[in-house]
């Protein structure tokens, strides 16, 4: 993403819409915490604001989009470029849309020594995508994660937000048609 | 940041507040029930165990009787776990695997042993608060209030002679004297490397600049170590006041926790804590009528391994990518935006109040004489008893896995034990009857690393452990480096040929000689240390290595390319791996000798596993 096309990328365009405008109180909520930050304070330092900005935006938007990114690095005073060089670099931040349920295995030792890479393939294969890869219908993102310190339960699964432990292959199937069901 | 009026402002106050607080809890609470809220806790059923507790002692109406929410009592392998405490005689039970349904029989039968539920033995003893009667194999001093206390009630941590180190160091000591009483006791840093602790707080003590920094590196990235998550979700506070104790001993005023976003509920415990403690007076102006100013505040990481080394963590705080950079100058003398900066692991911290209290002597006293005090260690893989376990240095392997741990489940035959996680190595069966220290576990080519200990045995192939952890290095790397980010992509892609059948003995010695420069070469101890796992694993299984690579065959049955399954003659047509087949590529008639489509097998081993008849052939 090159920086200079930062004043361009709040434009509202007919087939992507500005999602800040979209979503005024997700907007303002973010605003609000942005303000609350004792930057005045901080000359010199602000960046250090940085990580914890993008953690509240995207516990707000779910995602990092282009406005959000440009919208934190104006309050902040830094250049568009350090912000996304940030979101790049920490496994953490996202900057695409993920699914509506999120499945994460656990890929840390305990869990790779119990057969953690089999339960990932058997998602893969019944959610027909990769790791890091959200469905085309938006339901499903999945991905790997590293120890969720829950090492007595290996092979564990988080779903969304519950750890799901002991998953075996034939349980794959299970937790996807309990997702579908929550989904409708 | 509410500013509360503070309660206690001298050490008169304070011993008073701890002994009312003593009285007022055991006046009240003769029974008190611990129910173990770890994430795991958690995770494996307890919130609805806590559920029927609190219904059931509303129904028997009874008095005296407590329900405490604790952190983890490192019980891992029998969660949900509870514990019944007579608070007049200290007797106990301990319960595993507890169900709603057994709450009723658990809150009317006080310390006897509920009849038809699962007791567990305790294990472990108090160094500070007994004497090692029992002969037990652990010793609890950095977990000494995990399990214990409601680490969300900070009443409970006073009166477990809580902040009264911090107290009797502001008011009683010189900041030289806490360096020296700390440098005194031998404590080594747990987050992995063993630096002497007195030593780097001697460093930041005798730089000039006034801003200085405390840092407790919360980012326990190695993965399926979980003794830091534990310690700040069990007892918070230990670690806060040990900040504020060496904040005073390098004069520093603030103190940050780097936590990682993936424990929230420690993140919470911890924002909870440092509110109560400010309430009190313990953090903010003036603590104890000191004259000393300190406060905490907390930062998350996001997601990168790389951030737990100190200099990445520093540059993460400070909002850049988490880029290690050149040591020296160390951060103890130029850290945190350019100023003096201390920074220790979450275990190191929650050792330095006990010291305080009880003095260096009676810390040497546990452990060896190069490696004084405990270590915790998280069990994990194939071992029956997971879980949290503090032992004290110079504990054998032996000891731990057959003893703590009971040794290897489903009857399997031990292979090996990895500690260090991704910069660590393998220890085999002939080693099991070292001790273990800092020293002697670098003399068998691991480390101690920060405690993580994955037991694996026959049926796991050493060869894929060491890609698995050069796939986590690969992920993690910063990519600064060339030898980290280049080099460990082609070892990565030898050992993938390897798993393969598809390499020859030059790429053997190919691994061994880009290992060793990689070693050399690297910028950080993150690409330093990065091919140990390689290394390690082939000087001590180097036959699994070669039969890979001169037979074409996995001895561990693991390799997915290097193995088939298929049925033999005592299949009774049971018909039940067939229903376990995750790809249903089983097929035959009911009480026929069933086959495997090769084609369409994925090699999961589910069918071996779920076979009662030694039916299923790996080969
Ligand atoms: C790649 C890498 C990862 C590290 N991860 C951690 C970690 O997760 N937690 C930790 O306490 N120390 C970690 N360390 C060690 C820190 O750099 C530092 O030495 C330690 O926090 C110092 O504290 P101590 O002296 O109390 O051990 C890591 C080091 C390296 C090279
Ligand atoms: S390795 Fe999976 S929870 Fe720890």
């Amino acid at each position: 993403m090159a920086s200079d096309t930062s004043t361009n990328v709040t434009t509202p365009t007919a087939d992507a819409p500005n999602l800040l405008d979209a979503f005024p109180d997700k907007r303002q909520a973010l605003e609000e915490y942005l303000d609350s930050l004792p930057l005045a304070r901080a000359a010199g330092r602000k960046k250090g604001f940085l990580i914890q900005s993008l953690h509240r935006a995207q516990a707000i938007f779910g995602y990092l989009p282009e406005e959000v990114q440009v919208l934190v690095a104006k309050k902040l005073e830094l250049h568009l470029s350090e912000v996304y060089g940030v979101i790049s670099f920490y496994s953490f931040f996202t900057d695409k849309p993920v699914g509506k349920h999120k499945i994460n295995v656990c890929t840390g030792t305990a869990c790779f020594v119990r057969g953690a890479d089999i339960i990932l393939q058997e998602f893969a294969r019944q959610l027909k995508i990769s790791e890091g890869e959200t469905s085309e219908d938006g339901m499903f993102s999945l991905g790997g994660l590293r120890c969720v310190g829950a090492c007595s339960l290996a092979p564990v699964v988080m779903v969304n937000e519950d750890v799901e432990g002991n998953v075996e292959p034939p349980m794959v199937k299970k937790i996807i048609r309990r997702c579908m069901q929550e989904g409708e | 940041m509410t500013v509360a009026k503070p309660i206690i402002t001298n050490s008169a106050q304070l011993t008073e507040f701890t002994a009312q607080t003593r009285t007022r809890m055991s006046d009240v609470t003769k029974i008190n029930i611990l129910v173990s809220m770890g994430t795991c806790g958690i995770a494996a059923g307890t919130t609805p165990v806590l559920k029927a507790l609190e219904e059931s002692l509303a129904a028997q109406n009874l008095t005296g009787v407590k329900i405490t929410r604790v952190g983890c009592m490192g019980l891992c392998h029998s969660e949900p776990t509870i514990e019944v405490v007579d608070t007049a005689s200290g007797k106990s039970v301990i319960y595993g695997n507890v169900k709603a349904s057994h709450a009723e029989a658990i809150v009317a039968a006080g310390v006897h042993p509920a009849e038809g539920l699962k007791v567990i033995e305790r294990g472990w003893y108090y160094p500070e608060d007994e004497e090692n009667t029992q002969d037990a194999p652990q010793a609890r001093i950095v977990l000494r209030n995990s399990g214990r206390i409601n680490p969300e009630d900070i009443q409970e941590y006073i009166a477990q002679s809580g902040y009264q180190a911090l107290c009797k160091v502001l008011l009683e000591m010189s900041p030289k004297q806490v360096v020296a009483e700390i440098t005194d006791s031998g404590l080594r840093g747990r987050g992995g490397g063993g630096f002497p602790t007195g030593r780097k707080w001697s460093f930041a003590n005798a730089q000039k600049p006034k801003e200085k920094y405390v840092i407790c590196n919360a980012d326990e990235g190695d993965p399926g170590a979980f003794m830091d998550r534990a310690i700040l979700e069990g007892d918070p506070h230990a670690v806060l006041e040990a900040m504020a104790i060496a904040g005073f001993a390098i004069g520093a005023k603030n103190g940050i926790v780097y936590i990682r976003a993936e424990y929230p509920l420690a993140i919470e415990r911890l924002q909870i804590a440092i509110h109560q403690a400010r309430e009190m007076g313990f953090l903010g102006k003036n603590i104890f009528g000191s004259g000393f100013d300190f406060d905490i505040d907390l930062k998350f990481g996001a997601g990168a391994f790389v951030c737990g080394e100190e200099t990445a963590l520093i540059a993460s705080i400070e909002g850049k990518r988490g880029e290690p950079t050149y040591k020296p100058p160390f951060p103890a003398i130029a850290g945190l935006w350019g100023k003096p900066t201390i920074v220790n692991n979450v275990e190191t911290f929650a050792n330095v109040c006990a010291i305080i209290r009880n003095g260096a002597g009676w810390f040497k006293r546990i452990g060896t004489t190069g490696s004084p005090g405990t270590k915790v260690f998280a069990l994990a893989g194939k071992i029956n008893q997971v879980g949290l376990i503090e032992v004290p240095m110079g504990t054998s392997l032996r000891e731990i896995i057959y003893g703590i741990g009971k040794g290897i489940r489903n009857g399997k035959q031990f292979k090996a034990v990895q500690t260090g996680g991704p910069s660590g190595g393998c220890i085999k069966r002939d080693q099991l009857d070292t001790t273990i220290d800092y020293d002697t576990l670098v003399l068998l080519g691991s480390m101690m690393g920060s405690g993580g200990m994955i037991i694996m045995d026959e049926d796991d192939c050493m060869v894929s452990v060491a890609r698995f952890f050069l796939e986590f290095t690969l992920d993690e790397s910063c990519g600064k480096c060339t030898p980290c980010r280049i080099g460990n992509k082609r070892l990565h892609e030898m050992l993938t040929k390897i798993t393969q059948g598809k390499a020859d003995m030059q790429t053997l010695q190919k691994l061994r000689d880009l290992s060793a420069s990689i070693k050399d070469t690297a910028l950080c101890g993150l690409g330093q240390s990065s091919p140990n796992p390689v290394r390690s694993t082939m000087n001590q299984f180097e036959d699994e290595y070669l039969a890979h690579i001169l037979e074409g065959k996995c001895p561990a049955g693991v390799c997915a390319d290097l193995v088939t399954y298929s049925i033999n003659e005592n299949c009774t047509g049971c018909a039940v791996c067939k229903k376990r087949c995750p790809v249903d590529c089983i097929r035959g008639e009911k009480k026929s000798v069933h086959v495997i489509d090769a084609e369409a097998c994925i090699k999961c081993g589910m069918c071996l596993s779920s076979c009662k008849f030694n039916a299923i052939d790996r080969k």
